[in-house]
């Protein structure tokens, strides 16, 4: 009975001190000395090595907090775990939205569960920033315009593709092999954003669900159809076994590959590093591991901090380096919000960013938005595999969205 | 047509696929008269010992022998353990034990061995791509093991005293255990001769489709489709069944209905068949009297 007259208690003290919070509080989330944000990520299950970002963030708002925080306040940075769950992220989210009052949600993991709340947070009008997924349907301020990406989507690297390939091989026969979900269709609109009316006549498409055993009889299709250029839009398993087979297959065609499918270890490696050679893919990031960096003042900035707050961290890690611009893009617009950190305001300068350098990304890569575009990051850098890793090439490359 | 016959080729080479893991569906129906669809994560499991048996440094066969040893263990030791308790429960309390072994031995293997996807080894090699690299050396081999293992099963429920006592153990329990039959160790034998064959095809096709937790779960609904198509009650016609299956499933989706309805081509198989011809192809029909 005790536990009951408690909660009794609790909620009626809540229920008593909630309109008079509300009344004290104008801006959600916001006192005199302290600004709360919220994030939800997969600190459990198996998307769980995405945590490392969470734990980048943290130790960032430490070092702000550090420095005298920013507007003369200090972040609270609260982040809960999903699990990579869609209901539990809404469950979470709407915990941080209601019971903590954050003032707004930053960088919050993953397309399902970031889809799972993308109405909820719009009909709140709760700023949902610089999300960690790559999908183009955050870039969508008619519709949702409390919700904003931050990585390349999907969508602007097809573009870059397809300009790369329009500009190489004019009359290129191009196979487009996509995973048929929100993931695989925004290389499938990306493509067709660039070729447009020549789309019907350049590509030839072939799709796969996640399901499928193998995806041998779709790259036997577009063989078969003439292709010259393959793109691919497909998960790490299916990218192994599409290297695999065109190589075994002898067929030679200028072949692209999503950046989210390329890790020298869970891709390279499985397929056969020495039949991947030649492979294209792209991005945005500078590789800790690249020499060329060895001396540049940002990854030397990135590296002091690592050593300062995560000491323990794995410095070969590349979550670090995405978590490291994020961050460094939140507290730019926090910097930009003066003294009113009312929702309205801080969606108005995360919406306003001019173009600017983060230390992690290539040089020329640039974060910037403006009120009718919401894509963060519209640049990224080719790079080919020669057998051991990746090598990048040509200029950067701007998407069309722009 | 070139591009028809590499199709067909391809289909094959999948085919394989469905095929072995068809004959482990079979196995369980036979020695059971269920349908455990905890047979692919199984299957995924004992792969994932072979692999970290291979990555201590043991020789591909000896892990490999000693994978068919372990699973047929762990088969037996599901049966005893786990479907014992409820063998006179009705169907669907089997169905939930089934679906329940399918969630925790998924979870548990990626829980222990991680999500990435990982390669594993082939025993078999070929200099040269065969027919312009349509098939793999791998692929040849590793049809020929599911053709050895359907020669010992149908060789084991044909000839051997053991493979009958089993099969009357799934038709007629009551009669088998008062002609002496233990039918409780027949089901148990039967679990982990599932087990074993599941590993096998599960090493077979890992090198395939690379190996990760849920390597297996697409195949299933393929196997089931190539098991029912050819007669759930026979290992003959399982394989087939696979093979008509892998075949089928690429011409449909390269000329009929696109590669984005090729799942379904799956499904529609095991509505159809089990609409017209619930024994399949090959399958024998029973009559009951009442």
């Amino acid at each position: 009975m005790t536990t009951s007259r408690r909660t009794l208690i609790l909620t009626t003290g809540a229920l008593l001190a909630a309109p008079r919070l509300a009344a004290a509080q104008e801006t959600p989330g916001v006192t005199a000395t302290e600004i709360r944000i919220g994030s939800t990520n997969a600190l459990s299950g198996p998307a769980s090595t995405y945590s490392v970002i969470t734990k980048c963030l943290t130790a960032m708002f430490q070092r702000l907090n550090d420095q005298g925080g920013v507007g003369g306040r200090k972040i609270a940075f609260i982040a809960y775990d999903d699990a990579y769950q869609p209901p539990r992220t809404l469950e979470q989210t709407r915990r941080l939205v209601e019971q903590d009052k954050v003032a707004f949600l930053f960088n919050q993991l993953g397309t399902p569960t970031n889809s799972a709340i993308h109405r909820y947070v719009n009909q709140r009008k709760v700023p949902h920033l610089f999300l960690a997924t790559g999908a183009d349907k955050w870039a969508n301020p008619k519709e949702y315009p409390w919700t904003i990406g931050w990585q390349p989507s999907y969508r602007t690297e097809a573009q870059i593709y397809a300009k790369y390939i329009l500009e190489q091989k004019p009359n290129a026969k191009i196979g487009l092999l996509y995973q048929n979900d929100d993931f695989g269709k925004d290389y499938l609109h990306g493509m067709k954003d660039v070729l447009g009316a020549r789309f019907d006549a350049m590509v030839k498409t072939a799709t796969n669900e996640a399901t499928d055993p193998t995806i041998d009889s779709q790259i036997v299709s577009l063989q078969a159809a003439g292709c010259d250029t393959l793109v691919c839009g497909i998960i790490p398993r299916f990218a192994a076994q599409a290297i695999r087979k065109v190589h075994d297959l002898g067929w030679k065609p200028m072949m692209f590959m999503t950046n989210v499918s390329v890790s020298a270890g869970a891709v390279m490696q499985p397929a056969g590093p020495e039949k991947g050679v030649g492979l294209i893919t792209s991005d945005y990031r500078k590789d800790q591991s690249d020499p060329a960096w060895a001396n540049d003042p940002g990854m030397a900035e990135w590296r002091a901090f690592m050593a300062k707050y995560i000491a323990d961290g794995d410095l070969s890690d590349n979550n670090y380096t995405y978590g490291y611009g994020a961050g460094s893009t939140m507290i730019q617009v926090l910097r930009q919000c003066g003294n009113d950190f009312s929702r309205e305001n801080v969606m108005k300068q995360a919406t306003n960013i001019a173009p600017m350098d983060i230390a992690t990304l290539l040089p020329g890569v640039q974060v910037q938005t403006q009120p009718g575009n919401y894509n963060v990051i519209r640049q990224m850098q080719l790079q080919r595999w020669d057998g051991k890793s990746w090598v990048r090439f040509g200029k950067v490359i701007e998407g069309a969205n722009t | 047509m070139n591009g028809l016959a590499h199709q067909i080729v391809a289909g094959i080479a999948t085919g394989g696929i469905y095929a072995a893991v068809a004959l482990a569906i079979v196995m369980i129906y036979q020695a059971t008269h269920h349908v455990n669809f905890a047979q692919g994560e199984m299957a995924t499991l004992s792969t994932f010992i072979a692999w970290s048996m291979i990555n201590a440094g043991m020789p591909y066969w000896v892990a490999f022998f000693a994978t068919v040893a372990v699973s047929f263990a762990i088969g037996v030791a599901i049966e005893r353990l786990l479907m014992r308790p409820v063998q006179n429960a009705p169907e669907l309390t089997h169905v939930g034990v089934f679906i329940g072994l399918l969630l925790i031995i998924g979870n548990a293997t990626g829980w222990i061995f991680g999500y990435t996807t990982k390669s594993f080894p082939s025993p078999f090699h070929s200099d040269k791509p065969l027919a312009g690299g349509l098939i793999s050396a791998h692929e040849l081999g590793s049809t020929v093991v599911t053709l050895a293992v359907l020669l010992l099963v149908w060789a084991f429920f044909r000839f051997t005293r053991l493979g009958l006592a089993m099969r009357a153990a799934a038709y007629n329990p009551r009669s088998a255990r008062l002609v002496g039959i233990r039918v409780g160790w027949m089901l148990a034998l039967g679990w982990g001769l599932a087990a074993a064959i599941g590993a096998v095809a599960g090493m077979m096709v890992a090198p395939i489709v690379f190996l990760d937790p849920t390597m297996m779960l697409g195949i299933l609904l393929y196997a089931f489709a190539g098991a029912l198509l050819g007669g759930i009650d026979n290992p003959m016609g399982a394989v087939i069944g696979g093979f008509v299956v892998g075949v089928l499933e690429n011409l449909a989706g390269a000329y009929v209905v696109g590669t984005e309805l090729k799942l379904t081509v799956a499904l529609a198989i095991i509505i159809g068949v089990l609409v017209v011809r619930p024994s399949g192809l090959f399958g024998r029909v029973v009559y009951s009297r009442v």
